[in-house]
């Protein structure tokens, strides 16, 4: 085909401390066109699990201007059978096809026996858990080859069966798999504000050197039965105040990130998202100059 | 199965699952709020996610359907497929190819006998959507095969290739409620879809009587005189017309290349191993 | 059902027909469409939650046999309704189930 031999040419795959965005299919021709200065951009990996088409076209010319960000969303690394081996070696060839810069899935399960109930669901942080997250998460570094990044979850319940904390539990998986974290700050905002506890304080416990990626998005606010704040990672909107301002504040703690903003539902005309991706990257840039003073000194 | 004590963390997502889809049940022990008490709206969070989702991808599948349900009774019936028939694959690209059977075997829309078919063609749509990439039969290799080898010539569909026989307007209702086409739909009319993707783009087409039963043929691996016996016999006397339908299907992107020099040397005849698999 | 033999000169004679007919290999505007990757459908695996609903997904169905209260609201006719009634279909006034 006409453009795979400018394929071989270019296909840039380090991603920097630079913003990005999750790539969408309506928005494919106007970038290709536009050519706009944007870091990189993540795609999830399970819709590009068929064998064909427009979603493997699209990408393929996306891959050879841009680097590509991986992102699982259906492995269910948290569920309590073994994992999904077909499932990984998807993953795996993927990742071979695409060789994304970052690659990565949730703190989470969504597969049950056999049922698959496309969320990310919660797991309780004991020590059980903890110990068979570690082993799924050494088996899919051992398959694929390459550090994985764990997206903590945003949450909407607790498990009265939980021994320790988010964070400690976090902290005790890269110490055990050595697998890095995305940090989605705004699932830190949704979490927190929905188990009531402080955000900065999550963020000051948070094992920010493990750190290779932030994710940035929209939350929908609702109300629980006792009618306190129940927010929803909606990923329907712009990224709240709030969530920028915990931004600024993780990025002093884990330095410039690739940083990516999510926006799957209502998905705005691509000038919107490529604005929103504008607006993170200066601060990600300032985060970076502040880096740069600081070695300076 | 495994069997662990009440309250342990296994038995807790033991518990969750079920619970995700089955609206009536109580929600599962050990899901708590921040004040350490059950929440049932927290845990409804979830059961949305789960259903309206999968919802979501049904509907996203056969845009024709939806139209013609209209979109609450589209949900409805999806709400109670998702149910029934969750998903058992992460990759949700495939999630949703028993609508048809489902919608067939759903008596209050018994007296609506066409739209299983629909359904099916919106399938064969979106299985072509996503079917390898591969390069069609072009005419002039068919034309470069020595003409002693052409009636043992074995001929593969392209990888993108479904058809469909349909006692309905199947293509008809398609073009009118998915591609808003403003054509006249009688009921009474049966038809033969073809659906192709040579490219990029799905391509959907009448085919002529015979038409279908000749890919069936091909892609049992037979022959092209086989084949064509086999169609020319499907259908009443006369009616089938080989060279048109081998037109149609060169025109649609139907078959898949093979390799000429191959063809010439026999390889891809009837009497050889025929098609590779 | 008599037997239709095709004989190999059936056969290259329906062949050399059938690319003669044909002046165009591919598709003619198969170029135009490859520079704008196609029809995209929207990715069917998201990490999204459905906003705000926190209820839509629980709403239940009293679905038992034919007790199903709605009728479809779309484009759709039925072909054999009890009474014979045929064409378009209105809504009935009903508890609809939001999915």
């Amino acid at each position: 085909m006409s453009f795979s031999s400018s394929m071989q040419r270019r296909r840039p795959s380090g991603i920097g401390a630079r913003t990005g965005v999750g790539l969408k299919g309506e928005h494919v021709a106007e970038i290709l066109e536009t050519r706009p200065d944007i870091g990189f951009f993540e795609v999830h990996a399970e819709n590009y699990m068929g064998a064909g088409g427009v979603p493997h076209r699209q990408l393929e010319a996306i891959r050879c201007e841009y680097p590509v960000s991986l992102h699982g969303v259906g492995l269910s690394i948290g569920a309590i059978g073994v994992l999904d081996e077909a499932h990984l070696a998807r993953l795996k060839s993927l990742n071979e096809r695409y060789e994304p810069g970052l690659f990565s899935e949730h703190l989470a399960w969504s597969t049950h026996d056999t049922t698959y109930f496309n969320d990310l669901l919660p797991v309780p942080y004991d020590e059980e858990t903890l110990a068979r997250v570690c082993d799924h998460i050494d088996r899919v570094q051992d398959v694929i080859g390459r550090r994985m990044l764990l997206e903590n979850p945003s949450t909407y319940v607790a498990f009265w069966q939980s021994t320790m904390s988010e964070t400690d539990f976090l902290k005790e998986i890269v110490r055990r798999t050595g697998c890095g974290l995305l940090l989605d700050v705004n699932n830190v905002h949704v979490s927190c504000t929905n188990q009531q506890v402080s955000a900065r304080d999550y963020l000051a416990a948070f094992p920010v050197e493990a750190v290779g990626e932030i994710h940035l998005g929209g939350h929908a606010p609702d109300l629980d039965d006792e009618g306190r704040p129940l927010l929803i990672d909606a990923h329907d909107r712009s990224v709240d105040d709030a969530v920028w301002l915990l931004f600024e504040e993780a990025l002093l703690l884990c330095g410039p990130q690739p940083t990516l903003i999510e926006w799957d539902n209502d998905v705005p005309a691509w000038p919107v998202l490529l604005s929103e991706a504008e607006a993170a990257d200066q601060i990600v840039q300032r985060a970076e100059l502040r880096g740069e003073q600081r070695r300076a000194v | 199965m495994r069997f662990d004590p009440p309250g342990s963390a296994v038995a807790a997502l033991e518990a969750f699952a079920p619970a995700l889809l089955e609206g009536e049940r109580d929600l599962p022990d050990g899901i708590i709020g921040p004040d350490g008490k059950p929440s049932p709206r927290r845990f409804n969070v979830y059961r949305n996610n789960v259903v309206v989702s999968l919802v979501e991808a049904v509907m996203d599948s056969y845009p024709a359907v939806l139209k013609l349900l209209g979109e609450d009774y589209f949900k409805a019936v999806a709400r109670l497929f998702v149910i029934n028939n969750p998903p058992k694959s992460p990759v949700l690209i495939w999630y949703g190819a028993a609508f048809a059977e489902f919608l067939e075997s759903f008596p209050p829309l018994a007296a609506y006998g066409y739209l299983p078919d629909v359904a099916r063609l919106e399938w064969a749509w979106l299985e072509a959507y996503h079917a390898a990439d591969a390069a069609p039969l072009q005419p002039q290799t068919l034309a470069s095969v020595p003409g002693d080898l052409l009636a043992g010539l074995k001929i593969a569909p392209h990888p993108s290739c479904r058809w469909l026989q349909s006692p309905w307007p199947v293509v008809s209702l398609l073009a009118v409620n998915r591609f808003e086409s403003g054509e006249v739909v009688d009921l009474a009319e049966a038809q033969e879809v073809l659906v192709t993707r040579p490219d990029l783009d799905v391509e959907v087409r009448l085919m002529r009587p015979g038409c279908a039963c000749l890919l069936e043929a091909l892609s049992a691996g037979c022959s092209l005189s086989e084949a064509g016996e086999r169609a020319a016999q499907s259908v009443q006397e006369d009616v089938f017309q080989f060279d048109m339908c081998l037109s149609d299907l060169l025109a649609a992107g139907a078959l898949a290349a093979f390799d000429p020099e191959e063809a010439a040397a026999g390889f891809l005849s009837g009497g050889s191993n025929g098609i590779p698999d | 059902m008599k037997t239709r033999s095709m004989t190999a000169a059936i056969v290259a004679g329906a062949v050399a027909s059938a690319v003669t007919s044909l002046s165009v290999a591919t598709p003619a505007n198969a170029q135009a469409k490859e520079k704008c990757y196609g029809v995209s459908l929207k990715g069917k695996n998201d990490c999204k939650a459905g906003a705000g609903t926190t209820c839509a997904g629980t709403s239940t169905v009293d679905y038992q046999g034919n007790a199903w209260t709605l009728v479809p609201a779309g484009t759709c006719v039925t072909m054999e309704l009890p009474d014979g009634r045929k064409g378009s279909l209105t809504e009935l006034d009903r508890d609809l189930p939001k999915a």
